[in-house]
């Protein structure tokens, strides 16, 4: 089903011109995708020349926009679709993936 | 000079400078600018943010310092925030296109996504409101130049202004600075109505959408009569209202020499003059003013600010303490008058569409049964303190008044057999607001021992108008001909079974009316404290043949303005002293 979701993104955008990458993300923080995530995210796709883009649910956010990023809800397991367009976007889906895997670098509460 | 009309609720007018406050309960400054002063705007705005960001800097280090990486980054998030390029674009657009000054920008823009942030379902989300209005607070108190007052601290006497204003905002008030209230939203029953009453504030509320069309610091006339707000008055129109304020307090001396005397015609037939009260501590402002009693106690306070059922303790010690202040006079307990909007009682599963024609009054107490008997035992106890009465609030149909006395007998059977004392019988009384009960009381009647006839909804039905809709306020008239006739039938059925009646809506307050209401025979008025001294010196100014000449001419005329006029006109002729002439 996850599969079906991502693919038929992709078939909408494989028409478009631009080279558009993707990436499945998952949230893997107990606290969902808080203040400090956010924060980190938004410093990490500051970094970029390309757009970049989280999707939950239809909903939109800029990575560059804290307030946008905070108000898609995204708690523990939540799937995004991340998208990025521009000359870096390979290395931004990369480096914004690997922040999702490793938790944002946050150690969990004890 | 803006003139505005809204909606009535605590009598009196107040003059002064108003402060503002926006929907969080923050002053702000809300105002447009000229188009040519945008970049000047937008300007004060980068420096703001400029400030702000070097304040949180400094704080995130700080923080860091004495208490960890991980607090430290809060002020890294905020920091965020302030720079969050869709929030800054909104910024300058709201600025640049809509000539809003940097203030007024800021607040709109942050309240707006702190509301979408409150309105999450996670709580987490919840709370980051606050850090929106962290940095909110940081950028107005650069913009202002000063920190910012909140509602209960005001830095000196004021107009409070407000959208609205929350339970615990107008509870924590302070009289001696507040001296008067003027609100967008809000109608006659909400809480800032009820609030400002009790504490004699002159209130207007539902005034609509105006907080752009003021700002702190301009002066403000609220007129708790007419329901009117008067922005940045004229030099006539200020002295109008001056003068006025004179002479009230040119009559107060005068009304402070007959104030242990009786409301007594001049021709010796004695009307009893009771209070409506909201808050037990108004007992003493009753006595004061020499109340005959307290005609109309509302329970709804009780509701105020709490978001747990009251306990059977709590209502008894309001009660009781009112009972006790009263010294034996009459008190009158209207159980709980209010829609599910206004409390805890299990809400409609829907919003209602009419919310006055749904789920209110005694139809909600009757739906929630537990929840009523808590109120019925409360007030059943207070009884033994003194002569209390128990009402019914927008008694319909025969079945609601026979529901809800079988509740009070079964709650005094259970009081008996607790054994915890024998319940003293009480009067039981209906209140008269929907025509249906006018047209039905002949077998009302029978079944209690006392009528009171509530205008405000009593007019608000019979002329199926809402009198916080601004479209159609004109037709409310408590003098309407339709509302009279209905008055004066509830009047004679009540008298012909030997029950009395009394009217307990605002229409009294005003001593015309009121004089009016004793000229078709009835005894008991039930009023604002305030308004009982001049009430008095009415009626000792008249005698009982000139209010039923009264009566019988203003029964036969046509429509609300006639009365009206003749009414003001006959008040004129009677008691000169208390008519301000134009």
């Amino acid at each position: 089903m996850k599969q079906t979701a991502v693919n038929s993104v992709l078939s909408i955008d494989s028409r478009m011109s631009s080279a558009i990458q993707h990436s499945l993300v998952v949230v893997k923080n107990a606290e969902g995708l808080h203040m400090r995530p956010a924060d980190k995210l938004v410093r990490a796709a500051s970094t970029f020349q390309c757009q970049i883009e989280l999707e939950r649910a239809g909903q939109v956010a800029d990575c560059r926009s804290i307030l946008s990023l905070l108000t898609l809800g995204a708690t523990e397991g939540s799937e995004l679709i991340l998208r990025a367009q521009g000359p870096d976007a390979e290395l931004a889906i990369r480096t914004i993936c690997h922040l999702f895997e490793n938790q944002f670098e946050e150690t969990t509460a004890s | 000079m803006l003139e505005l009309q809204g909606i009535a609720v605590s009598p009196g007018v107040a003059i002064g400078r108003a402060l503002v406050f926006d929907r969080e309960g923050y002053r702000i400054t809300r105002c447009l600018v000229k188009p040519e002063e945008s970049e000047i705007e937008l300007n004060r705005l980068v420096e703001a943010v400029g400030y702000a960001r070097e304040k949180l800097e400094s704080t995130q280090l700080s923080t860091r310092a004495s208490l960890g990486d991980h607090l430290g980054s809060i002020f890294s998030a905020q920091q965020q925030i302030l720079v969050d390029p869709n929030l800054q674009s909104e910024l300058e657009s709201l600025i640049r296109k809509k000539s809003y000054s940097a203030e007024y920008a800021v607040s709109e823009v942050f309240t707006r996504y702190a509301a979408i942030f409150r309105k999450s379902p996670s709580t987490f989300l919840a709370e980051r409101a606050n850090d929106v209005r962290d940095v909110e607070r940081l950028l107005l108190e650069q913009l202002t130049g000063q920190p910012m007052a909140t509602l209960t601290q005001l830095p000196h006497e004021a107009i409070v202004v407000s959208h609205d204003l929350t339970p615990g905002e107008t509870a924590a008030f302070d009289r001696e600075k507040v001296l008067g209230i003027c609100t967008e939203a809000g109608g006659p029953g909400g809480h800032t109505a009820i609030v400002a009453r009790g504490m004699e504030i002159p209130a207007v509320v539902g005034v609509g959408n105006f907080l752009h069309n003021i700002r702190s610091g301009d002066e403000v006339i609220v007129d708790g009569h007419l329901g009117r707000i008067i922005v940045s008055p004229d030099p006539e129109t200020k002295d109008r209202y001056l003068q006025r304020r004179l002479f009230r307090q040119s009559i107060a001396t005068q009304l402070e020499e007959i104030r242990d005397l009786p409301a007594t015609t001049s021709d010796g037939v004695r009307i009893e003059l009771m209070a409506n009260v909201e808050f037990p501590h108004e007992a003493a402002a009753c006595l004061a003013r020499g109340a005959d009693g307290v005609g109309l106690y509302r329970t709804e306070f009780l509701y105020l600010g709490h978001t747990l059922e009251p306990s059977e303790e709590e209502h008894y010690e309001a009660y009781a303490q009112v009972v006790r202040d009263m010294q034996n006079r009459p008190v009158v307990i209207r159980t709980l008058d209010l829609g599910a909007d206004k409390m805890g009682m299990t809400r409609p599963a829907e919003p209602e569409n009419n919310p006055f024609l749904g789920l209110r009054s005694i139809r909600l107490s009757l739906r929630n049964p537990a929840l009523f008997r808590i109120q019925l035992r409360a007030i059943l106890r207070a009884a033994c303190l003194g002569d209390v009465r128990v009402m019914f609030p927008m008694i319909t149909t025969l079945d609601e008044l026979r529901n809800a006395r079988f509740l009070l007998r079964s709650v005094s059977e259970d009081l008996l057999t607790e054994s915890k004392f024998i319940p003293c019988a009480v009067q039981v009384g209906m209140m008269v607001e929907v025509p249906a009960a006018v047209l039905m009381l002949d077998r009302f009647i029978e079944e209690i021992d006392f009528v009171s006839i509530g205008t405000n909804d009593l007019t608000q039905y019979t002329l199926a108008v809402d009198r916080s809709n601004d479209s159609v306020v004109d037709l409310y008239q408590a003098c309407d001909p339709a509302v009279l006739r209905l008055i004066e039938k509830t009047q004679q059925v009540a008298s012909k079974h030997n029950k009395s009646t009394s009217v307990c809506g605002e229409m009294s307050n005003n001593p015309a009316y009121a004089l009016l209401l004793v000229g078709m025979g009835i005894r008991t008025l039930s009023i604002a404290p305030a308004a009982i001294p001049i009430l008095k010196k009415a009626i000792r100014s008249v005698t009982i043949g000139q209010c039923e000449a009264m009566a019988w001419r203003a029964l036969r005329l046509d429509t609300a303005r006639e009365v009206d006029a003749f009414l003001m006109n006959q008040l004129a002729g009677l008691v000169p002293e208390i008519v301000l002439q134009a």
